[in-house]
């Protein structure tokens, strides 16, 4: 009995000390933007044990948080990012541009390299007391509007490319109309955040502002966050998809030789269980099924896309962005529109 | 005559000049030599137009603007938190001189979060002064505060030891010769600090000019209003510009260093006056 | 010492001048620099305690103390011989460029921390001019330990230095001749003489540097790269909180740090109080 029993342990110990040795640990590192935080956890969490389970090695999953644009410029300076989930797929142009990923990076993975959406729309305090509705509120006589700096942050692109796609797509829209628009909104912003997080503090903490342009995502949970009660969410008649990229950095997975678990990583991303995960943190789902399922979080918001309006983020950015740009000619503190 | 002895009689001349000066060559000019480097890519016509932009125009105004009239603040309330912790005995006193470092100890991100809850209209003092209607967050008064609260310590570090040294019988002198105060205080006392004031004034402003974590949460950060020119260099980053970033970095760098050597010459200059027998 | 004590002090008009400067001067300082403090404090303690103590038991915040304290072991001691060494050579010999050598120690008081960042990023960033060096050789300096060192020297450097020299220059140098010329050899005149001499100042400014060393934003947070739990030095733990709407989580990480901000103030009064004649006696020009 005592033997056997021995015996048992001795062949169950060989078999751990094989399944350790056999076990390794390989790790990622994740440089995504500021809003992200919270769904990475969760996503992370799911992707370890999922592949745990299937292939019986650990993943350590790093993650780091910033600005987008900040972000990018630290990959590009040689942050050894495995994978980079960013705001914009400008962002990860500029580090393609440098040569640390393909340039036809966009077409590797399934809808724009985007495995989650979001739109922008319009924070307001509980009970909407200036009675914002729609994009033309928000140049009325007394209203204040809160976005972030376009120069230093994704969030604050979108925002700016929404409400020029409204501008530019009512009856008689034109270039010179959405010009004029844009520029009386900047008229009506006090501050601005450098980034898009700085900018939520600013209108929910300091109480500056009527109106926050913000992701939706960042809206949802900045409601869930600070209380529902102080907060209300209006959806424009129209708004921009935003689609936060993602992307396998080929020059630091060839050297660290994590491309496999990389790859699945993204991939896994599209899969139902992470689709839902993202819904969860309010980014809007592209499977159909998982979109349903939280059909009730979402609004239907008539959306447009970059491709549509601007030809792709590489135009947009230098068009409107890049110094000199149409920003600078009409953001704040800019001549008034010619 | 002296001096030539103390090459003889003291050991480590060549060690501690030459260990100094690979240190600083390391930590301080190689980086530098780097940044005026990557200046160097936009070259002079670009540099001009750079500076003649009226967005930078602004920011440098803002910067050397703001940390002027803060640096003025400071001289002046820096000068009377000396005079009163060296001249007076009060209770707290002690307390209060620590608390005069306290901007050097405090991380300057969380001294920017703390002004800028203090100063927001819904803070303590914000509300207050909202009232009046005066704004200060988000405000070039913000960006003002912010730099007195970085600058402060500098001015009374440097006033404090020469005020704890001044020959009070040169004031009883000038009293008993019916002098008023405010006379001993003009003629007499000020000329001695002088220098010692004009050292902290400048230190403060050289920190001022450059400060960015503090400044940032309370600025706005407006263009043509409220933004700094760090903001600016950090702005150029953002979008690949390394050569304009590193060209704003060497001019605000250029004047800082002018501004130092000056106040090295000042108190080498002040040392002299100050003990005209050795 | 005793003039303000004499009766022509005490004469009404002069009291209420001093009260007045006392006044102005005591306000000034808490609308400053005390306001701001208890702010962090009571932000800090708006859940409670118990809520304070649990975000800084995360797992998050530990490491980001652990790697805060680790780049100041480092920091400290570099500064200290280098504050001790310039020291010596710019009150001790006299020799040309001596103007300039004091400008370039007192220089990064006055570099924008962005640009003390930027510089590191430009030497050994993938792009600068050692980047592809040490990727070939698989060494990290920025996004890593070493950067946060580097940078953090770099906004540390002048504290001692600066604390050293008015005082050494108001010392002068005849004890340690002294000791020359009755044959001490260089390191027993550094260890008996020099050293007892300038300890004071010497702690002082190892206070300081410490304290900026563990509370640098600016600089650190171009070469960090932000990964969590790796490269997060405290102030940048307090960033990303308050970026999380983790406002008492960023106020506690905060006020650990005003905390050490104030201990270190407590520390350099102490020190004043319990050795204050020894202090004064070698406070610059008080000789």
């Amino acid at each position: 009995m005592k033997v056997k029993a021995l015996l048992v342990l001795l062949v169950l110990s060989a078999m751990l000390a094989v399944g350790v040795a056999s076990a390794r640990t390989i790790t990622l590192l994740n440089v995504s933007y500021d809003p992200t935080r919270e769904l990475y956890q969760d996503l992370n969490r799911a992707f370890v044990a999922q592949w745990k389970a299937q292939h019986g090695d650990n993943v350590v999953i790093r993650m780091s948080h910033g600005g987008s644009g900040t972000q990018a410029r630290s990959v590009a300076d040689g942050l050894p990012a495995s994978v980079v989930t960013l705001a914009l797929a400008y962002d990860i142009d500029a580090i393609a541009d440098r040569g640390l990923l393909a340039k036809n990076w966009q077409q590797r993975l399934p809808d724009n390299a985007s495995p989650y959406t979001s739109t922008i729309v319009f924070l307001v305090r509980k009970g909407n007391p200036k009675q914002i509705r729609d994009w033309p509120d928000l140049i009325r006589p007394g209203v204040q509007v809160i976005t972030p700096n376009p120069k230093t942050s994704g969030g604050a692109r979108w925002n700016f490319l929404a409400a020029w796609g409204y501008a530019l797509q009512q009856p008689g829209g034109s270039e010179a109309r959405a010009r004029t628009f844009v520029h009386a909104l900047f008229q009506h912003v006090p501050v601005l955040d450098t980034g898009a997080r700085g900018a939520t503090n600013t209108f929910a903490q300091r109480g500056i502002g009527d109106v926050l342009l913000a992701w939706e995502s960042e809206a949802l949970l900045a409601q869930s966050k600070l209380g529902k009660d102080r907060f209300d969410i209006v959806v424009p008649s129209v708004s921009i998809l935003a689609e936060p990229p993602v992307a396998v950095v080929d020059a630091n997975v060839a050297k660290a030789g994590n491309r496999a678990v990389a790859e699945a990583y993204l991939e896994f991303l599209y899969t139902p269980r992470a689709q839902d995960i993202a819904a969860r943190h309010f980014y809007r789902p592209r499977l159909a099924q998982v979109t349903q399922k939280h059909a009730g979080q979402f609004p239907v918001v008539e959306t447009f896309t970059i491709a549509q309006l601007f030809g792709d983020w590489r135009k947009a950015q230098a068009k409107f962005f890049a110094d000199g740009g149409v920003f600078d000619q009409i953001g704040p503190g800019s001549q008034p529109a010619r | 005559m002296a001096l030539a002895k103390h090459h003889r009689v003291l050991p480590g001349f060549g060690l501690s000049l030459g260990y100094t000066l690979a240190f600083l060559g390391l930590i301080v000019l190689l980086p530098l030599a780097a940044l005026a480097w990557k200046a160097s890519g936009i070259g002079v016509a670009g540099l001009l137009d750079l500076l003649a932009a009226p967005r930078t125009q602004a920011a440098l105004k803002l910067s050397f603007g703001g940390a002027l009239a803060a640096s003025l603040i400071n001289a002046v309330f820096g000068l009377l938190v000396a005079w009163v912790l060296v001249r007076y005995r009060f209770p707290g006193r002690r307390l209060l001189d620590a608390l005069v470092d306290l901007p050097f100890a405090l991380p300057t991100a969380v001294a920017g979060i703390a002004l800028t809850a203090l100063y927001a209209p819904n803070g303590w003092l914000g509300g207050a002064f909202d009232a009046l209607g005066v704004r200060i967050a988000y405000t070039q008064l913000g960006v003002g505060v912010a730099m007195v609260f970085v600058g402060f310590p500098f001015v009374v570090r440097t006033l404090q030891p020469v005020l704890e040294s001044l020959d009070r019988e040169m004031e009883e002198a000038a009293e008993s010769l019916g002098a008023r105060r405010s006379q001993i205080f003009a003629r007499v006392i000020l000329p001695v600090l002088l220098p010692a004031l004009l050292t902290g004034f400048a230190l403060a402003l050289a920190r001022a000019v450059g400060e960015y974590g503090s400044v940032i949460f309370i600025a706005g950060n407006m263009p043509m209003r409220t933004e700094i020119t760090p903001l600016l260099i950090v702005q150029k980053l953002e979008q690949f510009d390394y050569p304009r970033a590193a060209a704003l970095g060497v001019v605000m760098l250029g004047f800082s260093f002018v501004m130092l050597v000056a106040l090295s010459l000042l108190q080498r200059w002040s040392r002299r006056w100050a003990e005209p027998s050795s | 010492m005793n003039v303000m004590l004499r009766s022509r002090a005490s004469r009404w008009p002069q009291r209420l001048l001093r009260a007045t400067l006392t006044l102005v001067a005591v306000a000034f300082m808490l609308a400053f620099l005390l306001l701001p403090l208890a702010v962090v404090f009571a932000e800090a303690l708006a859940e409670g305690v118990q809520a304070l103590l649990s975000s800084l038991a995360r797992y998050e915040a530990l490491s980001s103390i652990r790697l805060t304290l680790i780049v100041a072991a480092i920091v400290v001691p570099l500064n200290i011989v280098f504050g001790v060494a310039a020291s010596w050579a710019m009150t001790r010999f006299e020799f040309r460029g001596k103007a300039l050598l004091g400008a370039l120690i007192d220089l990064p008081f006055s570099v924008s921390p962005v640009i003390a960042g930027l510089i590191y990023v430009l030497l050994f960033g993938a792009q600068g001019w050692f980047g592809p060096w040490l990727a070939a050789h698989d060494i990290r300096i920025i996004f890593a330990v070493p950067g946060l060192v580097l940078a953090s020297v770099f906004v540390t450097l002048p504290f001692v230095a600066r604390e050293l020299i008015p005082l050494m220059q108001a010392q002068g140098s005849e004890d340690e001749e002294a000791a020359r010329v009755l044959g001490a050899n260089g390191l027993q005149m550094f260890f008996r003489v020099t050293l007892p001499n300038i300890r004071w100042a010497l702690l002082y400014g190892v206070l300081l540097c410490n304290a900026r060393a563990m509370g640098e934003f600016g600089a650190v947070s171009v070469v960090s790269g932000h990964i969590r739990g790796l490269t997060t030095t405290m102030p940048l733990e307090v960033e990303m909180r308050y970026n999380e709407f983790d406002y008492t989580g960023a106020f506690a990480v905060a006020s650990l740090l005003a905390l050490l901000a104030l201990l270190t103030l407590a520390i350099k009064t102490l020190l004043e109080w319990r050795y204050g004649d020894d202090l004064a006696a070698h406070a610059p020009g008080g000789r």
